[in-house]
């Protein structure tokens, strides 16, 4: 080792330290919302009484705050129905937000079911697809019922057979091998058991 | 020497021995017999401001050789056959100043804010003095770019001018394509009314159908698992920080290898066969 390579190779070194420095806090503060999650957030949206279990009701609550209007999101809400082996005194919120690419889809009373005016996706009146291009079924919102009042909280996504899983953005398939293939996110709240 | 007497004194070059009009020179060859004209006071400043811009520009090329590396970019030969396909990429070039320009200029005027951005782009389209020309300069002029790339890139690839050597230039040229297309789709949003709300949205849950790494990149873009206020300053970050700075630097990269490698001729015309001489030529006696 030669005098000259010795400081070469040692203010190389510190222009490397120098370099990591300020890239390194920056890349870290840029991706950092990636591995954050928000406070848990429930959020009235009626009384018990205005649900009935053979069709929804729509509701519209804050899911983003700070930025108004657009925070909000739209969700279908019923009771559970015996029909479908639910629990009669638990709520049921199916998520508007179209599984194909989160467009907006709406419950149309007469054929009992959720249609999307994007690109013609087609749910059942569980939310499960049954036509169009949408990967999996509508994502749901956990409920709960607090002094007589329907609470709405974080979204969770479905398996096609409606097993909950934790949230997926539109076009992302759920269930089997697709739960590796679009993992999980740590920015979202884990879905409810059973 | 017209730009030695745009220097002060002390600054100039001294002259060398035996030159010049120094103490200890020889008095010029002409003194001895009759003294020099002197021109007036006037026409000697009319001579000086006609010299001045030649004056300037050779004070500037003293200190920067500029001049050489302009006359080799600008008087640089082109191929026989050159015609206007080959202007697009310059006009391509135009088209990213004028985005640009317009740009700084909305960005005086614009709030990047969840609650103020709508009203701040309402503001300059109806109340600003020419707000609604310059953003809609903007505005119309993504999309002018973006067919002109494409256009541009229809050129290079119909002429074959990605072959050897250029194949670096096709290769920053594909990475300018793909930063201008981050450049349109962050636009979009800061209008932040319904329509680009929305189109944001999709284009962000199909950035999300990546397998594996496309839901941490959708993250990664809303800054968080919902578009919400962060995402504004953060497309606004992209828009006008991150991607304008690399836009910049590679355009820069792919015209010094416009310029090192010069341009190629239309595939129509076949290249000069260098005339070999005949035996028979040789006996008719013509060359």
């Amino acid at each position: 080792m030669t005098r000259r390579r010795a400081f070469t190779i040692a203010a190389q070194g510190l222009g490397g330290i120098a370099g990591a420095a300020i890239v390194l806090p920056a890349v870290g503060f840029a991706v950092a919302p990636i591995f954050h999650r928000g406070k848990e957030r429930w959020e009235a949206v009626g009384p018990v009484s205005d649900f009935v279990e053979d069709t929804y009701r729509q509701v519209v609550f804050t899911e983003t705050e700070g930025i108004g209007d657009a925070g909000k999101t739209t969700a279908y809400v019923r009771r559970g129905s015996k029909q479908f082996g639910e629990d009669p005194n638990a709520m049921v919120a199916v998520s508007n937000r179209c599984a194909h690419l989160g467009c907006p889809v709406r419950f149309v009373e007469a054929a009992g079911n959720f249609i999307c005016p994007c690109h013609g996706g087609v749910y059942d009146f569980q939310g499960k697809r049954i036509g169009g291009p949408p990967v999996r079924p509508l994502d749901q919102f956990q409920a709960r019922i607090r002094n007589g009042q329907v609470e709405l909280g974080p979204r969770y996504s479905v398996t096609s057979q409606l097993e909950p899983v934790r949230a997926r953005d539109p076009g992302e398939f759920t269930g089997g091998v697709w739960e590796y293939l679009y993992p999980p996110r740590p920015s979202t709240f884990p879905p409810p058991s059973g | 020497m017209k730009l030695d007497s745009l220097i002060p004194a002390p600054l100039r070059k001294p002259a060398k021995p035996g030159e010049g009009n120094g103490a200890k020179g020889a008095a010029p060859a002409d003194l001895k017999t009759a003294p020099p004209e002197r021109p007036s006071d006037a026409q000697r400043l009319g001579d000086k401001a006609k010299d001045a811009p030649a004056d300037v520009l050779a004070w500037v090329d003293q200190r920067t050789a500029a001049t050489g590396f302009l006359t080799g970019m600008l008087y640089r030969k082109v191929p026989k056959g050159t015609n206007w396909f080959y202007t697009l990429g310059s006009a391509t070039l135009f088209a990213f100043i004028v985005q640009a320009t317009t740009g700084v200029f909305l960005a005086m005027f614009y709030t990047p804010s969840t609650t103020q951005a709508y009203a701040s782009i309402a503001h300059i389209n109806n109340d600003v003095f020419l707000g609604a020309f310059v953003h809609g300069m903007h505005k119309w002029g993504s999309s002018v770019m973006v067919i002109l790339i494409f256009l541009h890139m229809g050129r290079v690839f119909f002429f074959g001018a990605y072959k050897y050597p250029r194949e670096l230039n096709w290769i920053i040229g594909v990475v300018l394509l793909i930063l201008t297309m981050t450049m349109a789709f962050t636009g979009y949003l800061l209008p932040f009314d319904q329509r680009s709300f929305w189109a944001s949205v999709v284009g962000i849950n199909i950035n999300g159908t990546g397998p594996v790494v496309g839901p941490y990149l959708s993250d990664f873009l809303r800054a968080g698992p919902e578009l919400g206020a962060t995402t504004l300053s953060r497309f606004y970050a992209i828009h006008m920080l991150l991607i304008p700075g690399a836009l910049i630097a590679l355009i820069g990269a792919h015209l010094y290898l416009v310029v090192k490698l010069g341009t190629t001729a239309p595939p129509w015309l076949k290249a000069d066969r260098p005339k070999i001489a005949s035996p028979t030529s040789q006996l008719n006696g013509r060359g």
